[in-house]
């Protein structure tokens, strides 16, 4: 009887468990799958406006228009079809507000119910008219043609440069600017914080004594329990008026001051990594070295770094990923300019950012929704390779201390 | 002849525990001498005195004077450095580095100091030579150290020990884990190293001692209980302590 209850709740305990990784693992593919299921829906649109349409004269010869042409045909940047393939004629821009312009109020109806046809009248008789109207407005014999819009493809959402998502008459949903900002201020941040938490590990691990490491070592793992708003906030009203006081910028909310605050973020990972990498250095390797008449530094110089090299490079790319990912103080420190940086002294616009920044005004379900969730993808590909390289790394470390 | 190493009156303590108790001992050039006695006895503590290589665990504090090569090593302003390039020192496991046999060898040799190439390359294979492993590495210099067996990997470390060109070689159970036929060839090249090198080792291998030493000493609870000819030690012990340990009734 006791022995049945036994196995019975062994049973039951081991049934528990498999439920919970179950349970873990689902959530996790949950997730992923609807990341990139809202994701994909960006490229199965066209990026212009939900409920409006872009039509020319019948005689238009044009072919398919993309958002970037078509942005520049209404900057008018661009000002003739042919240069865009079609017949040597002005390009002339019309927008539904236009049209009382060239109407009166008579002809437009008094509940504006003529508006459908004056459209198509005017489009009919104006040749290099590039009109803007919601779909509503279609006349029923419609005598124009409506111009199809290329779906955005992956390869202009990853090159293009331009992210203006509510940029009427089409979103200009070009990421490069945010990848480059968000690898950018990564970047930076690693720079600032290898060399520095690289030297508190070797301190820690090879010239602290016992007490100032038991000191220093919970102290700088604080660093990671602090949440990110207040490094944000630090940041701000700290960093930012250094950095436009020092370099006398128009404003201090910059790369730099996104990657200084990434860098103390990443410290305590990078310290904690490289230091457990740089204790597992034996001791015999350590005293042989001291034994051949090499000083300390030559030891640690020539035989703790190489030894503990996977390690230091696992922590420097761990702390990448937690650079990357970083949301609330980079948003708050960096200015949020969406362009490509070319120093360190300009403001920049990181993915997560801009996500957090952008979600609550995209309406659901958008095109700017959407947009947001393709960028989630980008980052979680992003974090995704930081941690798979992290893993080939620490698999060979594996296998060299096997040896 | 006067002797190489000399100590008078040391005492070693680990914190409040005593390790060593007024060991008084000559080691002359040349010669190999053999420290044997149970485990914790004092014999490795008692070896890396003439290295300074006690001074890498806290809590070390030493008394009595401790002379290598006419030099008080642990007088203030004694070069370390140059202490260790003098005395050379081999580890109970092999501890090659995680670096190239030939990268191994020049080790010593570049943190001294040296850069000529050429002269690099001539000295690794010296040493590697003196070491009776030449012959068996020359073709994979420029592979791993850990690609080779645990004997060859003591003996590059013996090579690596020898590069520096030290005058007195320190062995902490160099042997213990290893197999017999390692075994054998590193005693084989303790017997060629002698002729040119002071080499002082320690030992659990009772048959080691008598096969390799010309002195043994025996330590027992971190005194020296006997010190003399190995033939002497193992043939006629004068203490009942020794006799015990030797023949085996404790250990």
């Amino acid at each position: 009887m006791k022995k049945t209850l036994k196995k019975w709740l062994e049973k039951t305990i081991e049934g528990i468990l498999f439920l919970s990784s179950t349970i873990t693992t689902l959530t996790v593919i949950l997730i992923v799958v609807f990341l990139f299921k809202e994701g994909k829906s960006l490229f199965q649109s066209t990026p212009i406006e939900e409920g409006f349409v872009l039509a020319v004269n019948k005689a238009n010869a044009a072919g398919n228009l993309s958002a970037n042409q078509i942005k520049n045909i209404f900057d008018q940047n661009i000002i003739n079809w042919k240069e865009l393939g079609g017949n040597d004629e002005p390009i002339f821009l019309f927008r539904m507000d236009d049209l009382s312009n060239y109407y009166t109020d008579e002809e437009l109806g008094e509940n504006f119910e003529f508006v459908p046809q004056r459209t198509n009248e005017f489009i009919d008789k104006t040749p290099g008219i590039i009109a803007f109207f919601p779909s509503k407005n279609i006349d029923s014999n419609f005598s124009g043609k409506i111009l199809p819009i290329e779906k955005t493809t992956l390869k202009q959402f990853l090159s293009e440069k331009e992210w203006f998502p509510t940029a009427q008459p089409v979103a200009q949903l070009g990421v490069l600017s945010l990848i480059l900002g968000t690898l950018w201020v990564s970047f930076g941040a690693i720079l600032i914080a290898l060399p520095l938490g690289l030297a508190t590990a070797i301190y820690m691990a090879e010239i602290a004594t016992k007490r100032v490491r038991n000191i220093l070592k919970p102290l700088i793992e604080l660093l990671a329990g602090i949440p990110s708003v207040v490094y944000g906030f630090f940041g701000l009203i700290v960093i930012v008026p250094q950095i436009q006081s020092l370099f006398g910028l128009p404003v201090g909310e910059t790369a730099l001051a996104g990657s200084i605050i990434l860098g103390i973020m990443a410290l305590p990972t990078i310290v904690t990594i490289s230091e457990d990498a740089l204790r597992t250095t034996p001791n015999a390797m350590k005293e042989a070295s001291l034994a051949l008449g090499a000083n300390k530094w030559q030891t640690i110089h020539r035989v703790v770094i190489p030894y503990a090299g996977s390690g230091i490079t696992a922590a420097a790319i761990l702390g990448i990923g937690r650079a990357i990912g970083e949301t609330m103080a980079v948003l708050m420190v960096t200015g949020n300019a969406a362009i490509i940086p070319h120093t360190f002294l300009e403001p920049v616009r990181t993915i997560p950012a801009t996500i957090a920044a952008e979600l609550g005004e995209a309406p659901q379900g958008g095109m700017h929704f959407k947009a947001l969730f393709a960028l989630g993808c980008i980052l979680f590909i992003m974090t995704i390779v930081v941690n798979l390289t992290v893993e080939f790394i620490s698999s060979r470390r594996k296998n060299k201390i096997s040896h | 002849m006067t002797p190489i190493i000399t100590t008078r009156f040391v005492n070693l303590f680990y914190n409040e525990f005593q390790a060593l108790k007024n060991i008084n001992m000559a080691i002359m050039p040349n010669t190999v001498t053999a420290l044997i006695g149970p485990s914790g006895c004092g014999k490795s503590s008692y070896l890396r005195l003439f290295n300074r290589m006690n001074d890498l665990i806290d809590g070390v504090s030493i008394t009595g004077d401790i002379m290598v090569d006419g030099e008080m090593i642990y007088s203030k302003g004694i070069d370390i450095v140059a202490l260790r390039r003098k005395v050379g020192m081999v580890f109970q496991k092999p501890n090659p580095f995680p670096k190239t046999i030939f990268e191994n060898i020049a080790y010593g040799l570049r943190v001294n100091g040296v850069t000529d190439k050429k002269r690099i390359e001539e000295k690794v294979e010296f040493s590697l030579q003196q070491a009776a492993l030449w012959e068996e590495v020359k073709d994979k210099l420029k592979k791993s150290a850990f690609e080779l067996s645990g004997g060859q990997q003591q003996r590059l470390c013996i090579a690596r020990a020898l590069a520096i060109e030290p005058s007195i070689i320190l062995m902490d159970e160099p042997a213990s884990a290893l197999d017999p036929i390692s075994t054998a060839k590193i005693e084989e090249l303790i017997y060629e190293l002698k002729r040119n090198y002071t080499i002082v080792i320690v030992t659990h291998n009772m048959q080691q001692a008598g096969r390799v030493s010309d002195y043994t000493a025996f330590f027992y609870l971190g005194e020296l209980i006997e010190f003399g000819d190995t033939k002497e030690i193992f043939t006629h012990p004068k203490d009942k302590k020794t006799q015990n340990y030797i023949t085996g009734r404790f250990g």
